[in-house]
C-alpha cells in the first residue's frame, strides 16, 4: 500500500478566464481507492482528466509509478506531453472510464475490447480474444460480445467500456462519473463491477455523486470545492465528522438525496 | 436501334467515361479528406486555404473550371517542373486534365461532406482511443475514418452520380469519352436523336449500377447502427 501509483503536484487549470483547478496536490498509493466528490463545477472531472492528460494543465507535475511525465508548454501556455512514446505508454497503464462510455459504435463489444490489446500491446488476435472473453464474462456480458453498442442498455455499455479498459491491464483506473449517465435502475450493476475491482486491490480514482458507494468502497474521500481540496480523509471522517463548513453543507444536500444512507 | 457500326466506338467511349469517373472520384475523396482535415483541425493558414478552395470552386461553373485546368494546369506543372530542374515539356493528356479538373471540382464538395461527417464524431471517441494508449494516426484510421465513411456515404454517392454526369463536360477538351464519341457518331450519321438516346441509355445504365453499388455499400457499413430496417 505504500508505493505511490499516481502523484499530482501543484496542478493548475484554467479555461479562458476561469480557473477551475487552483493548485492541487493529490496522491494515490498502490491499491488505494480514492473517491473525488464535490459539487458540479468544483473541478473534479477536470482534475481526473489531467491525470492522463486528456486535459492539458497550465502548471503542475504528474507522476505515474514514480515516473514524472515530461511536459512542455505549447503556444497557448498549456502543458502537453513532451514525448509521444512516453505518454502513450503511460496512458496504456492508466485506464479511463468515461461518463458517456465512449464505446466505438462501428465495432461490436468484442472488437471494442480487443482493439487496444492488439494494436497497442501487440497481443495476438487469438490471445486478445481469449482475454476479452474472460473479461466480458467477469463484467457479466459473456453473451453480448457480438452485440453492437447501440443495441445495449447504458449499464451494459458502461460494463463493456470497463472491460475494454481492463483489457489493457492498467495499473490505475480513473472513473469519471461512471454512473451519472445511467437510468437509476442500471446504476447498481455498474457499481457492482467497480466494487469488485476495488476488492481485488486495484488502484482506483473515482469521481462520483454516489455518496453511499464512495463511503462503502473508498479508502479515502477527497472533497473538492472551487478548484481546491477542501477536505480529505477516510470516509468515516469525511462523512461522519466533516470539519469544513462547505463540506458539511455539500453532504447535507447530497446525503439527503441519497436514500438509505445513515451517518455513523 | 441501328448504331450503324458505331457500337464499338460508343463502348470505348463508355469505358473512358467509367475510368474517368472512378479515378476522378478517388482523387476527389483524397482531396476531400485532406481539405476536411485542414478545415477541421489544421493550423490557421491551412484552414484559410481550405475555405478559399471550397468557396472558389463551389462558386464557379464546372465547365469553366475544366477549361481553366486544361489550359492552366499544364503551364503550372511545367513551371513547377522547371524550378525543380526538369527541362523537358510535360504534355497533359486530355484524360489527366479531365481527372485533375473533375477531382479539383468535386474535391471541394467532398471536403464539405467529410467536414460535416467529421463533426458528427464525438470527441469522446478519440479520447477513448487516447486513454488506451493509441496514437493519433491509429485513432484516425481505426476509429474516426470508418465512422466518417458511413456518415459520408449517402452524400458521397449523390456526388459521385453528379460526377458521372459531369464527365460529359470533359468532351470539350477533346477526351474521347462517351459524350465525345456520341457527337462523332452524330456527325457522321446525321441521326442525332438515335445516338443521343443511345448515350442517354448508357448514362442511365451507369448511374443505375452506381446507385445499386451505393446501396450495397450502405448496407455493409450500417452494421451496428439502429436503422429502420433493423
Amino acid at each position: 500500500m505504500e508505493e505511490t501509483a499516481i502523484e499530482l503536484r501543484g496542478i493548475h487549470k484554467r479555461f479562458g478566464d476561469l480557473e477551475v483547478i487552483k493548485g492541487i496536490d493529490l496522491t494515490a498509493r498502490r491499491g488505494e481507492v480514492v473517491a473525488l466528490i464535490g459539487a458540479s463545477g468544483s473541478g473534479k472531472s477536470t482534475l481526473l482528466r489531467c491525470v492522463n492528460l486528456l486535459e492539458r494543465p497550465d502548471a503542475g507535475q504528474i507522476l505515474f509509478n514514480g515516473e514524472s511525465i515530461d511536459l512542455r508548454a505549447g503556444r497557448d501556455g498549456t502543458l502537453r506531453p513532451a514525448h509521444h512514446d512516453q505518454i502513450t505508454r503511460v496512458r496504456a497503464g492508466i485506464g479511463f472510464v468515461f461518463q458517456n462510455f465512449n464505446l466505438w459504435p462501428h465495432m461490436n463489444v468484442l472488437e471494442n475490447v480487443i482493439e487496444a490489446p492488439i494494436h497497442v500491446s501487440g497481443l495476438s488476435r487469438r490471445q486478445a480474444v481469449a482475454e476479452a472473453e474472460h473479461l466480458l464474462e467477469k463484467v457479466g456480458l459473456g453473451d453480448k460480445k457480438n452485440a453492437y453498442p447501440a443495441f445495449l442498455s447504458g449499464g451494459q455499455q458502461q460494463r463493456a467500456a470497463i472491460a475494454r479498459t481492463l483489457a489493457m491491464k492498467p495499473a490505475v483506473i480513473l472513473f469519471d462519473e461512471p454512473t451519472s449517465a445511467l437510468d437509476p435502475e442500471l446504476v447498481g450493476e455498474v457499481l457492482g463491477v467497480i466494487r469488485q475491482l476495488a476488492e481485488e486491490g486495484r488502484t482506483l480514482l473515482i469521481v462520483t455523486h454516489e455518496m453511499r458507494f464512495a463511503r462503502d468502497v473508498a479508502h479515502r474521500v477527497v472533497f473538492l470545492d472551487a478548484g481546491r481540496i477542501e477536505e480529505q480523509g477516510p470516509p468515516s471522517e469525511v462523512f461522519g465528522r466533516p470539519r469544513s463548513e462547505r463540506c458539511r453543507a455539500f453532504l447535507a444536500t447530497h446525503l439527503s438525496e441519497d436514500e438509505g444512507v445513515t451517518l455513523s | 436501334m441501328d448504331l450503324q457500326g458505331f457500337g464499338a466506338q460508343l463502348a470505348a467511349g463508355t469505358w473512358v467515361t467509367v475510368q474517368l469517373a472512378i479515378v476522378s472520384m478517388a482523387c476527389a475523396v483524397i482531396l476531400g479528406l485532406l481539405g476536411a482535415s485542414a478545415k477541421a483541425a489544421g493550423p490557421a493558414p491551412l484552414r484559410a486555404l481550405g475555405t478559399l478552395y471550397t468557396g472558389t470552386v463551389r462558386g464557379l461553373p464546372e465547365l469553366l473550371v475544366i477549361l481553366l485546368v486544361y489550359f492552366g494546369a499544364a503551364n503550372a506543372i511545367n513551371a513547377v517542373a522547371s524550378t525543380l530542374g526538369y527541362t523537358e515539356y510535360i504534355a497533359l493528356s486530355p484524360f489527366m486534365a479531365g481527372v485533375i479538373a473533375l477531382a479539383f471540382n468535386y474535391g471541394a464538395y467532398m471536403t464539405e461532406v467529410f467536414r460535416g461527417a467529421l463533426a458528427t464524431i464525438p470527441a469522446g471517441h478519440r479520447e477513448a482511443g487516447q486513454a488506451l494508449g493509441m496514437g493519433r494516426a491509429r485513432i484516425f484510421r481505426r476509429i474516426v475514418l470508418p465512422q466518417v465513411w458511413r456518415v459520408a456515404l449517402p452524400a458521397s454517392g449523390n456526388i459521385f452520380l453528379s460526377l458521372i454526369k459531369d464527365t460529359a463536360l470533359v468532351s470539350v477538351i477533346g477526351l474521347e469519352d462517351l459524350m465525345r464519341e456520341t457527337s462523332v457518331a452524330v456527325g457522321y450519321s446525321k441521326e442525332p436523336f438515335t445516338f443521343y438516346v443511345a448515350a442517354a441509355f448508357i448514362y442511365l445504365g451507369l448511374t443505375a449500377l452506381t446507385t445499386l453499388a451505393i446501396h450495397g455499400l450502405e448496407r455493409r457499413t450500417t452494421h451496428g447502427m439502429r436503422t429502420l430496417s433493423g
